[in-house]
């Protein structure tokens, strides 16, 4: 069955507006059946669809069939795959962070920004843990072993080259993320973290590179976006752990 | 099914119904504008009025009306920086910081085409084109002064997307000729991480943090506060500093920036006095 409604034709101009609206069959229905038993056709769709409490889709931190641990569905799905990337980040800036020689690879200037970047990453990477405990317990997704190609943290051009993909892989998620969220308050949510992300990779880009701070925008002026599968398949590089966020967004 | 069954379906998609029915508050946290008018339209007559009843009040939320205040928005940062390029102080600047300039105008126009066919292609008509205020403009007489202007004009435009991020959750995706198939809040969204990217450059060139931690030279601005200002360190309720071992002030609100809504960013503090 399609998620979406086909647009309905209606007499009232204040509704003439998009009405392909993606909101979910099944609370359709229950608007529907509110016409309070006239329809038994309708009835019987509620029912089935009220017995039907989508017992196929995963809990966030589930193990798969394959032994993957499952991101979750709906706006949960959404929220481990936030946290499980600002894990990756947050531990990526706490190991520059910690660097002895941190000053003397990227810059005093520098070395202390990445300090701040740091503290930003482990303040996300917190953020949603609190949040997806309060808001989804016992669907937290479990703490992550990040892995790095050796060398990672030996040179400039290493660390600058990792802190840029995770920076311009993080703004590209969150762009593509943000449409699979149902509930508008963690979007703003999103918002308020990708453009910090945004600058971080407006910052990193500009080390690596001066003047590239927008240099994959594209002939739109968009900048990037992908989808959870994408991403997940470039993150996965860096993530012991298997992940599986198949049900991103599916609810 | 009864009545109560569908009140608890809406507050799934709608945390907030209970309050809505109870005080007919206007917040659009979680039912868009759109899902709404879905549901009006399916709806049976009698339901129809209650759910107006609920949500009276709730303008907010028509993609045609985001979409020009957003257009509005971009027309004002094109004409700065189309400003900025012919004025006779560009040609003394280096030839890196001409080019991030020129870099970033181009995707201004880029914004401005875009949002006027996304507009068109919903059924609006793209709002008149502004500019920025000639006498303002004139009395930036330095580099520097210019990327000031520019600065705050980029930092706003973040906020101000941020802030209308919402109203266009659940629009059904648009073809638009010569593009395809576009989602207008990943397209809001990819246009809103782009000026994030300006802003921290701009701010870079002026050597100030490329995040907003709340120390720089120009956060006492207007553009910096209003209803949640950028110095928040609480986020859906949870105490930023708190966390973990615990951070700092400036690093909480370093790592979220804060939406401005309509109002607060076409004030004349803010864009609204740059506008002439």
């Amino acid at each position: 069955m399609s998620d979406k409604l086909q647009p309905r034709g209606t007499e009232e101009s204040t509704l003439a507006q998009p009405l392909y609206t993606p909101i979910k069959r099944r609370s359709f229905f229950m608007y529907a059946g509110a016409t309070a038993g006239a329809s038994a056709l309708v009835l019987a769709g509620c029912s089935k669809d009220s017995d039907d409490a989508t017992p196929s889709l995963p809990k966030g931190n589930s193990t798969t069939a394959d032994g993957s641990i499952s991101l979750g569905s709906g706006d949960v799905g959404v929220l481990n795959y936030a946290y499980a990337l600002e894990q990756l980040e947050a531990d990526f800036y706490a190991k520059v962070a910690a660097l002895s020689n941190g000053a003397t690879l990227l810059g005093a200037t520098e070395f202390a920004y990445f300090q701040q970047v740091a503290k930003h990453e482990a303040i996300h990477r917190d953020f949603f843990k609190a949040a997806l405990d309060r808001d989804a317990a016992g669907q937290t997704l479990r703490g992550l072993t990040p892995k790095y190609p050796a060398a990672t943290f030996t040179s400039r051009a290493t660390i600058l080259n990792t802190a840029k993909t995770f920076e311009d892989l993080g703004v590209a998620a969150y762009n593509g993320a943000g449409k699979l969220l149902k509930t508008a308050a963690y979007l703003v949510i999103a918002g308020q973290i990708v453009s910090v992300e945004a600058r971080h990779a407006a910052y990193v880009r500009d080390l690596v590179e001066k003047g590239s701070f927008s240099s994959d925008v594209d002939a739109l002026g968009l900048d990037k976006a992908m989808t959870p599968a994408q991403v997940l398949t470039a993150a996965q590089t860096f993530i012991t752990e298997k992940l599986d966020g198949s049900s991103i967004g599916v609810n | 099914m009864n009545f109560f069954n569908i009140i608890n379906q809406l507050s799934e998609v709608d945390p907030d119904v209970m309050g809505r029915l109870d005080t007919r508050r206007s917040v659009f946290n979680s039912l868009t504008t759109v899902s709404k008018r879905a549901a009006l339209a399916s709806a049976p007559a009698f339901l129809a009025a209650f759910f107006s009843k609920a949500y009276a009040g709730t303008t907010a939320g028509d993609p045609k009306e985001v979409f020009n205040y957003a257009l509005t928005l971009e027309y004002l940062e094109e004409d700065f920086y189309k400003k900025v390029v012919a004025s006779p102080i560009f040609a003394t600047v280096s030839a890196d910081d001409q080019a991030a300039i020129r870099q970033i105008l181009k995707h201004e126009t880029a914004h401005v085409n875009l949002l006027k066919t996304v507009i068109t292609t919903i059924g609006g008509t793209p709002t008149a084109p502004v500019t920025f205020k000639a006498t303002t403009f004139a009395t930036l007489t330095s580099f520097q002064a210019q990327l000031q202007v520019a600065q705050l004009l980029e930092d706003t435009g973040v906020r101000a997307y941020k802030g209308r991020a919402g109203d266009l959750l659940g629009i059904p995706d648009v073809n638009i000729t010569g593009v395809g198939m576009v989602n207008p809040l990943q397209a809001a969204l990819q246009i809103h991480s782009v000026e994030a990217r300006h802003a921290a450059h701009i701010r870079y060139m002026r050597g100030q943090t490329p995040w907003i931690s709340g120390d720089g030279d120009l956060d006492g601005q207007e553009h910096y506060k209003g209803a949640i200002p950028e110095s928040n360190t609480t986020q859906s309720g949870v105490d930023i500093t708190k966390l973990g071992g615990g951070y700092t002030a400036k690093d909480a609100q370093a790592s979220f920036d804060e939406i401005l809504t309509k109002a607060e960013v076409l004030a004349p503090s803010r864009a609204g006095g740059l506008v002439g």
